[in-house]
């Protein structure tokens, strides 16, 4: 199946004939705009505002000078990405916090897209941040949607107000009574699931907002909506005037085109996204990275980011230089996986490498995987870390009965950790290391060959001093 | 047939209305057939999320039958790409029952799109046709998803496995089989976690499920169902394929088809993964799940 091929990778080679700088003529945009819109809306971004891009976009496009640096195809992919910050907006945005507390937040959306687990979410992280949440259960339909959000209040020690099945309007009221009374600075309402379109239920909102004056009305959108996202947004829009979106179950592999829908349609910025099913799963939303996202290009800003806050630099420059003189011991393996690990789970990391999006529809990443090499290592002597090659079957042995692997699994380590000691030979030959190492995950066997390709080949605008 | 339909039409709100009008006019406006009319067919396709793929596929087969039987007049266009997307969508494709009770059912998905609310609505057509059903709550990681699937056993007065919060859902598999095994039951439900579909320790979990029902039941599970929600976009052939992957899909369930949303991306599904859609979710009530009819699902499309 021809699913997404990144889009850059597509336009390069639309380009390829065109060697010479100069300005881009309308033929040349009008076949990379081909490419723009096919993208787009595989990537689920609606039909309609892919239209309005594209003829943005195009008419930017035409006889714009092609940069001194850039190739015609790299200045067309520039035009897109910009213009569709453009749209997305550049910055994040924050929660408008109420001079006199209690600050509202009503959070509303269609069924299933997330709304109570994200209500939980957004406790939490508010917690973390000093205020004194309250959670009010105002989905009285479905059947213990009130237990789910009293289970998740007890988890996060949040507070849950609920009168059982007793009208939502009423239950909003009294919660602002009740954080008023019990010293909560911030209250938010959960609702319950609802179609657009239903507009008795819709009504039921419009009589909660009328009631308890929300600061914030958030539309909880999952992020693998597809061409209806803008329906959706625009009716509940029209109905209430949402001040944001919070965009869930981004950790899955959708390219996330209705988050450009939404924002298109109801200029509400989207304030945070869902990123796992964990209470912690929160981040808030980067729309210059969704940018990257959508278009396939790989959400390099976020993995230097990330790289940054977590790799200390010392250290990096110290793993240079042992990748240079190629004498990494097991300890340095070890320290490497953490730092992986500490950028969140494995998967997202090697997703934000551009080129290697693509790759990953094939590379299955194994956390367990990782998991086991750690307590591999760990069950190792300091001086078997140090020179893995006294390691013989007795102390293959120990290790696997240390570790609670078998001694199958501690050979195949030592395996990876030799050819990873190899890889580096080739790596340190090439300047700057790009996202060469990148593709071959210890887990080695499962690479594929798409994977090897595309991962030495390309070249990585940052340093990436990974040995896998 | 007319049932859903008016059931649907029903339904509709006013969103909706604007664009079946639309695409009348597309039908009865415009006097012969042009490249804007395909253009437009297409928008209709596109807008449905049938893909563009799937709908340039689509197009140029229409184009090609247009030719051969020499079609001229708008309308019968219409019907010709009915046929089209029927012809796609494959024959009507009924649940697989087993010869020698017990028959196991295993429910798939992803976060959301509605397994419990479906096994709610299976489990009381099933019982309506004379079955004795018994549910197991295999989602032992969402808050409350047990209780959950206990109030829909309660609506239609059917039993539920269940275990504390964190169980193996395995075990919970495990011990509804053999409840259902010891008690003669005909029908056996295993409700699953939402999951997303590139999470391989999660869609590992699945697959211990399956294994556990194959080793205590071995001509089963006799479905395993994958419910989908008719708003997703084109990720659904990805949750079809790694769904397949891990556990061998059997069939399809698409849910809230009574929104705006119209599902197309199933038409993509039969392009690439050849997963027949079995059932369909129109509502939120215990009588919301009718048989997937693929003529009306291509009515229905340009209702
Ligand atoms: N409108 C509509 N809502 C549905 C349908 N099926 C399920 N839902 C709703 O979708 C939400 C999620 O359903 P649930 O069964 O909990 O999903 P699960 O997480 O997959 O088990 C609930 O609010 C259901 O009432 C349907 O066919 N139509
Ligand atoms: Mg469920």
């Amino acid at each position: 199946m021809a699913m997404f091929e990144g889009l850059s990778e597509k336009l390069q080679a639309t380009f390829k004939r065109l060697r010479g700088k100069g300005k881009l003529t309308e033929a040349d945009v009008t076949e990379a705009m081909r490419e723009v819109r096919v993208a787009l809306l595989e990537a689920d971004v609606n039909f309609k505002v892919v239209k309005d891009l594209v003829a943005k976009i195009k008419e930017r496009a035409v006889g714009h000078e092609v940069m001194e640096s850039l190739t015609p195809g790299q200045q067309v992919i520039k035009i897109v990405h910009e213009e569709i910050i453009n749209l997305m907006g550049a910055n994040e945005s924050k929660l408008e916090i109420s001079p006199k507390p209690p600050t509202v937040i009503m959070l509303v959306g269609l069924q299933g897209a997330g709304k109570t687990t994200h209500g939980a979410k957004l406790a939490h992280m508010l917690k973390k941040q000093g205020k004194q949440p309250v959670l009010a259960a105002c989905d009285i339909y479905r059947p213990a949607a009130i237990k789910q959000l009293q289970v998740l209040g007890e988890q996060i020690k949040v507070p849950v107000f609920s009168l059982g099945q007793d009208s939502p309007v009423k239950i909003a009221q009294e919660s602002i009574e009740f954080a008023r009374k019990n010293g909560n600075d911030t209250l938010i309402i959960d609702t319950a699931g609802r179609l657009h379109i239903n507009e008795e239920l819709m009504d039921e909102l419009t009589n909660i907002k009328e009631k308890v004056e929300p600061h914030e009305i958030l539309l909880v959108v999952d992020a693998m909506t597809g061409q209806d996202a803008v329906n959706v947004a625009e009716a509940f829009n029209q109905q209430l005037g949402l001040n944001g979106v919070i965009l869930s179950k981004l950790d899955g592999d959708t390219r996330g085109g209705a988050a450009l829908s939404v924002k298109a349609v109801t200029g509400c910025p989207i304030k945070f996204a869902g990123v796992g099913e964990k209470i912690d799963a929160l981040e808030v939303f980067h729309p210059d990275r969704m940018a990257s996202r959508i278009l396939g290009m790989g959400d390099v800003l976020t993995l230097i980011e990330k790289a940054q806050q977590n790799f200390d630099e010392k250290k990096a420059k110290e793993m240079e230089e042992k990748i240079r003189k190629q004498e990494i011991s097991l300890e340095d393996f070890l320290d490497q996986i953490k730092q992986l690990r500490n950028m969140g789970p494995l998967s997202s990391v090697l997703e934000m490498i551009p080129g290697m999006g693509k790759q990953l529809k094939d590379v299955q990443i194994d956390e367990n995987e990782f998991n086991k090499a750690e307590a591999i290592i760990q069950s190792m002597t300091p001086e078997e870390r140090k020179k893995p090659l006294v390691i013989k079957d007795s102390r293959k042995k120990r290790i696997a009965r240390g570790s609670g692997t078998t001694i199958q699994d501690v050979g195949k380590l030592l395996k990876q950790y030799e050819q990873t000691k190899k890889m580096m030979k080739q790596l340190s030959g090439m300047p700057g290391m790009g996202g060469g190492g990148a593709s071959s995950a210890p887990k080695g066997s499962k690479k594929g060959k798409k994977g090897k390709k595309g991962g030495q080949g390309k070249k990585s605008p940052f340093k990436l001093p990974f040995p896998f | 047939m007319a049932g859903l339909f008016s059931k649907l039409k029903d339904k509709l709100g006013k969103t909706r209305k604007g664009f079946i009008e639309k695409v009348e006019g597309i039908f009865t406006g415009a006097g012969k057939i042009d490249e804007d009319l395909y253009e437009e067919l297409e928008e209709v396709l596109i807008q449905s999320d049938v893909g563009v793929n799937t709908t340039l596929e689509i197009i140029e087969m229409l184009r090609k039958s247009v030719k051969e039987k020499k079609i001229s007049d708008p309308v019968l266009l219409k019907d010709e790409m009915k046929e089209q997307i029927t012809l796609l969508l494959g024959e009507e494709n009924p649940l697989h029952f087993a010869e020698k009770e017990p028959t196991v059912y295993l429910i798939v998905g992803v976060n959301g799109v509605g397994k419990t609310t479906t096994i709610g609505k299976l489990a009381k057509s099933l019982q309506s046709e004379g079955k004795s059903v018994l549910l197991a709550a295999g989602d032992t990681f969402r808050a409350a998803a047990s209780e959950q699937l206990e109030i829909w056993g309660q609506r239609s007065g059917v039993g539920v496995i269940r275990q504390s919060e964190g169980a193996d859902p395995a075990a919970v598999a495990y011990d509804a089989l053999q409840a259902v095994k010891s008690r003669n039951i005909d029908v056996l439900l295993i409700d699953t976690a939402g999951r997303l579909h590139n999470k391989v320790n999660l869609m590992k979990e699945l697959s211990k499920i399956k294994k556990v029902i194959e080793r205590e039941v071995p001509s089963g599970p006799h479905e395993v169902l994958l419910v989908l929600d008719a708003t997703t976009g084109q990720n659904a052939i990805q949750q079809v394929k790694l769904f397949q992957e891990a556990v061998d899909v059997t069939g399809i369930i698409l849910t809230k088809l009574d929104g705006t949303a119209k599902g197309g991306v199933v038409l993509g599904i039969q392009r690439e993964a050849k997963v027949p859609v079995k059932l369909i979710g129109i509502g939120e009530g215990l009588d919301d799940l009718r048989p997937f009819v693929p003529q009306e699902f291509a009515d229905a499309l340009f209702a």
